[in-house]
């Protein structure tokens, strides 16, 4: 079996010592060869004298390269060395579900087994995108059937995924093994039925975040007592109880199982019975880590975690206390990634249990551990990488609570290896940023967000320019950067010039004039992605980017200063980008353009899109 | 909306639909940030909230974690009831559930006496169901279920009430 599900055997056509010995490979082959059209190529007809490699080598050579990124680079190439990649791609990553058609797709890569597809804006996650907007899955399922009727995997974001395309999957791909799904919506947990009782060679489910109709957790007693394939399983995110019984018969016969993230509803000693059948569990994700009734708790579970010793991922923990975290503490020395974003602790019982977890590479906190408590990661966690503190009341203002820049600059202090932070607080100074840019120079990704929008420097009441300045010069390896706070045209002066790696860019209430987003687009060489909100960028920006949009995968833009007008000349100058305008309901001012997502394509303009989506 | 009223010199005490602004016009739900904080110039914000409007998706929160950490327990009044409950406005779907919750907390069903108001961050009081469900949830400070007699001018405000069912 494959310990890594996310690289699925290949059938190589050339690996004679493969062909030669299994006759399995050698009847995929019979079937599949008369199949393929090759193109010969004038190259290989030409030239004696060349160097070049038999088809067959250079494709097994290609087929051990996994990035994306290096393959559309091999693909570009020559013709041969073209048709040598799309022959041996065997996964596609589609940034934006309408860039591109699936049919361009299937066209192109005919040997597909696994996909990876993103759809809506990324602001659709805080509600600027309506329903119904679109980037439905089942058009794309609906060619696969046919193109790659042996698919086996399949990663969503943000994208609609109905029960029927649920059904569809689970009954049209026989060798369907993959699936997950993380910020989707418009399923039931009707479709994971559909999964669980057809797919019968499946190694994961994993459903994370998604806007799912909870209807229940029967779903789970639909795997059937012959699967024992399964090696994710994440339903952490689903409310409904399943049955435990199920549940407990399906982790004792899944030997394979690493990943398992239960729900809210599995109780402390039902975990344990859990554990008890797979100690070979890697990541793990708890229930609910308290206990209604106490009579002597903690010895009674005090070996829970004993026998699990390749466990580096724990997440969960919801409702922990300071009585039964200490549960945790034996698996705690060889975590590198520990989640407690879901447990509301304060900063002593963090300090007690980060002393335990000297190997720890990722960390996600609520703000309710406050500075005291991030003080404990800086001098806990040297290896930390990752932070991220989430906030536990983002919407009341009134809370004095949650982290300020003493706890980031000391977390900064301790942690030099940093490379990703996204952090929420309600105050920041310039001169604490500098501080932490100088302590952690490594910075690839920099999100911060000062929760009261255009708030300035808390000390000395100027804008946060300085702040994101000193980020940018110093982190030369950014590639993700958030900003907030107040912020004039020149944070974006300081992004332009500086930021040389910089690939995503996300801006709400900043800038003076259209000045500041005319200062990225024509700096920022590498720019991908870029999405605006609650600026004073107008016309003029969202035009000086004229000849930079098509580099780059997607530009959002909402409630800035652009007029529909300069939308259609956008439009008109760039028939390779879709530039399109999400109606307001209200329809209040119709020559503004509320909403404006521009993205390049090879597709052309949206064949699906909803009334309230004007393609320009 | 209606404008018959004003010969009465009650607008101030007129129950209407929408944003709390000036004219009777229906704003725009979602209200640009710049439209408060006057387009382009600098914020006075200084720690302070006096400008800080409603503003959708903000801070970027998503859904799933804003439902699962953030319980929302509000305060829910009723006239003529002498004790309040509470409520957790993040334990609900959308308005319908909530409404139907709303009724079950005092044990009154459907018969349209009372109207769900709520304050929102400004202290403004907003009749439920109006701004998508999302901003409710970030914006309700506290609910109150009138009773619409209750309201001045009893009989005009009944003819109110059936002119904004229709």
């Amino acid at each position: 079996m494959d310990p890594n599900p996310k690289r699925p055997k290949t059938v190589d056509r050339v690996d004679s010592v493969e062909v030669v010995n299994s006759s399995e490979s050698t009847q995929l082959l019979c079937s599949i060869d008369p199949n393929r059209k090759r193109a010969k190529t004038v190259d290989r007809v030409d030239s004696a004298e060349s160097t070049q490699f038999p088809d067959e080598v250079l494709e097994r050579v290609l087929s051990l390269i996994d990035s994306h990124k290096d393959r559309s680079s091999v693909s570009l190439v020559c013709k041969d060395w073209y048709n040598a990649e799309r022959w041996s791609r065997r996964h596609v990553f589609i940034g934006n579900c309408y860039s591109v058609s699936p049919e361009i797709v299937a066209a192109r890569f005919p040997r597909i087994r696994s996909v990876t597809i993103k759809g809506k804006p990324r602001f659709s996650d805080f509600n600027l995108v309506p329903e119904d907007w679109g980037a439905d899955i089942y058009p794309w399922l609906s060619v696969f059937a046919l193109a790659y009727p042996f698919l086996e995997e399949l990663r969503l974001k943000r994208m609609a995924v109905s029960d029927e395309s649920l059904e569809f999957l689970a009954t049209k791909f026989c060798n369907f093994k993959a699936l997950s799904l993380l910020s989707c919506d418009g399923f039931s947990t009707d479709g994971l039925k559909a999964i669980a009782t057809h797919c019968k060679n499946l190694t994961e489910l994993d459903i994370q975040e998604n806007g799912i109709d909870d209807l229940g957790g029967h779903w789970l007693s639909c795997f059937p007592e012959t699967l024992t394939s399964l090696e994710v399983l994440n339903f952490a995110s689903l409310n409904s109880e399943v049955s435990f019984d199920a549940l407990e018969k399906l982790v004792s016969r899944c030997k394979s199982l690493k990943v398992l993230k239960v729900n809210r509803n599995i109780s402390l000693d039902q975990l344990q019975k859990l554990l008890s059948h797979c100690p070979q569990l890697m990541e793990l994700g708890t229930g609910a880590f308290t206990q209604e009734l106490i009579s002597g708790p903690v010895t009674e579970f005090k070996n829970m975690f004993s026998n699990c010793r390749n466990l580096i991922t724990l997440s969960g923990l919801w409702d922990a206390t300071p009585l039964y975290l200490p549960v945790i503490y034996p698996a705690c020395a060889r975590l590198t990634f520990l989640n407690l974003s879901y447990a509301t602790l304060r900063s002593d019982e963090l300090a007690n249990l980060l002393s335990h977890c000297k190997s720890l590479r990722r960390l996600w906190l609520l703000d309710t551990v406050g500075d005291k408590g991030l003080e404990a990661v800086g001098s806990c966690c040297p290896f930390l990488e990752e932070l991220r503190v989430f906030p536990a009341h983002p919407f009341d203002q009134q809370i004095f609570l949650g982290v300020t820049e003493s706890g980031f600059v000391s977390v900064s202090r301790g942690c030099p290896r940093l490379r990703y932070v996204l952090y929420f607080c309600r105050q920041m100074t310039n001169a604490a940023v500098a501080a932490i840019a100088k302590n952690c120079p490594d910075f690839t990704h920099f999100r911060l967000c000062i929760m009261n929008p255009g708030q300035p420097d808390y000390l000395t009441k100027e804008p946060m320019d300085e702040a994101f300045g000193s980020i940018v010069k110093t982190c030369t390896k950014l590639q993700r950067l958030a900003i907030s706070g107040l912020l004039t045209d020149r944070t974006f002066e300081y992004i332009g010039k500086y930021s040389k790696n910089l690939e995503t860019l996300s801006v709400a209430f900043a800038g003076s004039s259209d000045l500041g987003m005319e200062y990225v687009l024509q700096g920022c060489p590498k720019l991908r992605k870029l999405e605006i909100r609650d600026c004073p960028f107008g016309n003029a920006a969202l035009l000086s980017g004229l000849t930079k949009y098509e580099s780059m995968r997607s530009l959002w833009m909402s409630a800035c200063n652009v007029s529909m007008n300069a939308c259609r000349a956008l439009a008109k100058e760039k028939p390779r980008l879709n530039v399109e305008v999400i109606r307001d309901e209200d329809g209040a001012d119709d020559s503004q353009a509320h909403k404006v997502y521009v993205y390049r394509t090879v597709a052309g303009p949206r064949r699906d899109a909803p009334p309230f989506v004007l393609t320009l | 909306m209606a404008t018959e009223d004003d010969q009465y010199g009650l607008e101030i005490t007129e129950l209407r639909l929408g944003w709390p602004s000036g004219d009777g016009e229906k704003k725009d739900k979602k209200r640009e940030f710049r439209d408060i904080v006057g387009g382009g110039e600098e914020v006075d914000g200084g720690g302070k909230n006096r400008n800080m409007e409603v503003v959708v998706g903000w801070p970027p929160v998503c859904s799933y974690r804003k439902k699962t950490i953030v319980k929302m327990y509000v305060k829910v009044s009723m006239d003529g009831a002498p004790f309040l409950r509470k409520i957790d406005i993040n334990g609900f779907k959308g308005y319908s559930d909530f409404v139907i919750a709303l009724g079950n907390l005092f044990g009154i069903g459907d018969e349209g006496e009372y109207i769900p108001i709520y304050e929102d961050k400004n202290g403004d009081w907003m009749l439920v169901g109006f701004v998508p469900w999302e901003m409710f949830t970030e914006t309700c400070k506290r609910l109150r279920m009138k009773k619409k007699v209750s309201l001045d001018g009893g009989l005009r405000t009944k003819n109110l009430m059936r002119k904004t069912e229709n």
